[in-house]
């Protein structure tokens, strides 16, 4: 369990927060999606979470203990993070590359046990990556690497997951893709915490949604419960409807063409 | 890597020995050269392997070793294929340190590579405030242009402290801004060898935490990694490595920028893998270039720095080209 209570954080020689007074909360077996505008917030709370920006106020716990407490290595056995960007220096092979997700596990010597075999087996078999694992990695697709990285967040074995807009760049078939592999792995107990821009998959695959508007919460609770015209509109500072998706009975919104001429 | 890369690795090296002391000003066959190492045969033979030849290419090794090892840590850390201990300026530092040491009449040869390396982290030191000032944290673009220009401010002060020096200093001086093996002795080889010794087993244990590094500051904190002090610890080893090469053979560039492209280009899956194969084709590189300064123009002598520059700059301009 994630849990961020009235945090307030600012980047160095920054006038005003960059989050200013939000809580929320990331619970095992549960996607959690924070959306929001360009901006607003959603990425510095992920940076936070890597300690890498100072809390001004307020408190980050991992399984109600104040996150500062835990060794790093600690942190990242049981709370994996998939930040928004990441481009290895120099190409490896995808195998290998997964395997870097046990390195909180070792020490700088030590061979690799059979947990280390499981997991990484287990992170290949369950993103469904086994079929390009010999390749290298400056020779995937936008998707085949998302899921790559989301197999290197699995093979770290925690309990929790968080992503930073994993489906950016990816077309539909393959961000389709990704949420269903986030949603089954809510399923097994997994807690996501989803950072994403995708408002209308999110309503669909989220159990809850906190809205950020300029660092503060706007809205926050179940997808109905934030998909509200009125509530986006402010929030996103554009004209826009939100209706019901006749096949799968989820809110959708629509932004509307031009300001204020519907 | 395949085992054949490796053993054509080590094979570049034996050849690379066998050359390097049987050729120079005068040609020894090489049954000679062994006869020789064993003490035996024509006394002038005996003496030029042991004590000329035999000096100068464990040191050739050493450096060569030394720099490309540094090379490697500091593109794969900084993630930039065009970092490497020449041009961030941490060679320049180095030899400022030495150049300042041998002035001041403080040249031991046990203390030489800590003057050097002295030096070394001060340009480190300066070119990471100028990076941060510039950037606000350590982007591995503007290090390498910091680097650029610390290196440039570091002969500057060796150019001062050359019109200021005694005439018999001078030598000295333009001897490390050009980069030779020529004063190998046994007695500073064995000091220099010692260093890169130390340094190489330090960023081979710290290896692993350099694969992580290679994702980008966010991925490698994700993983629990503390970004900052394993930077500086990295940095901090491929410094000393520098400036053991750099009061050895002073400024040798391009080395540290080539070498690991070929340990990558032949395969090497991690940092570890990565690190051995360019001490040993940097070993190779370094003494194979020394036997060309030193046969190419006979009975003249290149600057080892010069033909390494020659080889480095054609590959550093390719380099540049591919990084677009």
């Amino acid at each position: 369990m994630i849990r961020f209570e009235d945090v307030v954080l600012r980047y160095p020689h920054a006038a005003s927060p960059a989050v200013n007074g939000i809580s929320l909360e990331s619970a095992p077996g549960r996607i959690t999606a924070v959306v929001g505008p360009n901006g607003s917030g959603k990425s510095t709370l992920v940076r936070a979470l890597l300690g890498r920006i100072p809390l001004e106020q307020g408190r980050i716990t991992w399984m109600g203990e104040r996150i500062e407490r835990f060794d790093r290595r600690q942190l990242a056995r049981e709370l994996a993070v998939v930040p928004q960007r990441e481009e290895p220096a120099f190409p490896l092979r995808v195998r290998d590359y997964i395997a870097l997700g046990r390195h909180p596990h070792g020490g700088p010597f030590a061979g690799r046990n059979s947990a280390d075999h499981d997991a990484v087996a287990h992170a290949i078999a369950r993103t469904d990556v086994e079929g390009f694992s010999e390749r290298n990695t400056d020779a995937l697709s936008g998707g085949e690497w998302q899921r790559v990285r989301i197999a290197r967040a699995l093979a770290q074995g925690g309990r929790a997951l968080v992503l930073d807009e994993p489906t950016t760049f990816l077309d539909i078939a393959h961000e389709m893709s990704v949420f269903e592999l986030l949603d089954a792995l809510a399923r097994e107990g997994q807690g996501i915490l989803l950072v994403s821009h995708q408002l209308n998959l999110v309503a669909r695959f989220a159990d809850h949604i906190v809205l950020l508007h300029r660092g503060q919460v706007a809205a926050a609770g179940t997808p109905n419960d934030v998909m509200r015209g009125e509530v986006l509109e402010r929030v996103y500072e554009w004209p826009l409807v939100v209706s019901r998706d006749p096949a799968v009975g989820a809110p959708v919104l629509v932004p509307l063409r031009g300001r204020g001429t519907r | 890597m395949k085992s054949i890369h490796w053993l054509l690795l080590v094979g570049t090296v034996l050849v690379a020995v066998a050359f390097g002391v049987a050729g120079g000003a005068v040609s020894i066959p090489l049954g000679d050269v062994l006869r020789a190492l064993s003490g035996e045969g024509d006394a002038t033979t005996v003496a030029i392997v042991q004590n000329l030849r035999l000096p100068r290419v464990v040191l050739g090794l050493a450096v060569g070793a030394g720099l490309a090892v540094s090379g490697t840590a500091l593109q794969t850390t900084l993630r930039n294929p065009l970092a490497e201990p020449y041009l961030l300026g941490v060679s320049g530092g180095a030899a400022a340190g030495a150049v300042l040491a041998v002035t001041l009449g403080l040249a031991s040869s046990a203390f030489l590579p800590l003057a050097a390396f002295a030096g070394a982290m001060a340009a480190v030191v300066v070119v990471l405030l100028v990076a941060r000032a510039v950037a606000g944290h350590a982007d591995p673009r503007v290090l390498l242009m910091a680097g650029v220009v610390v290196g440039a401010f570091c002969t500057a002060l060796i150019m001062v402290a050359l019109a200021t020096a005694p005439e018999n200093t001078v030598r000295g001086a333009l001897w490390w801004m050009m980069g030779s093996l020529g004063d190998a002795q046994w007695r500073s080889v064995r000091w220099v060898m010692l260093y890169v010794l130390i340094g190489v087993a330090l960023l081979f244990v710290w290896a692993r935490d350099v694969d992580v590094l290679a994702l980008g500051e966010e991925a490698a904190a994700s993983l629990g990694l503390p970004v900052e002090r394993v930077t500086r610890r990295i940095y901090f080893a491929a410094s000393l490595l520098a400036a053991a090469t750099v009061a050895g053979a002073g400024l040798i560039g391009f080395v540290g920028l080539i070498v690991p492209a070929i340990g990558r280009a032949l395969g090497a899956r991690n940092t570890r893998e990565a690190i051995v194969a360019a001490a040993l084709a940097g070993a190779a590189l370094v003494v194979g270039a020394d036997l060309l300064a030193r046969t190419a123009l006979r009975p003249a002598e290149l600057p080892l720095g010069a033909v390494t520059a020659l080889v480095g700059v054609p590959f550093f301009l390719w380099r540049l080209r591919r990084m677009r």
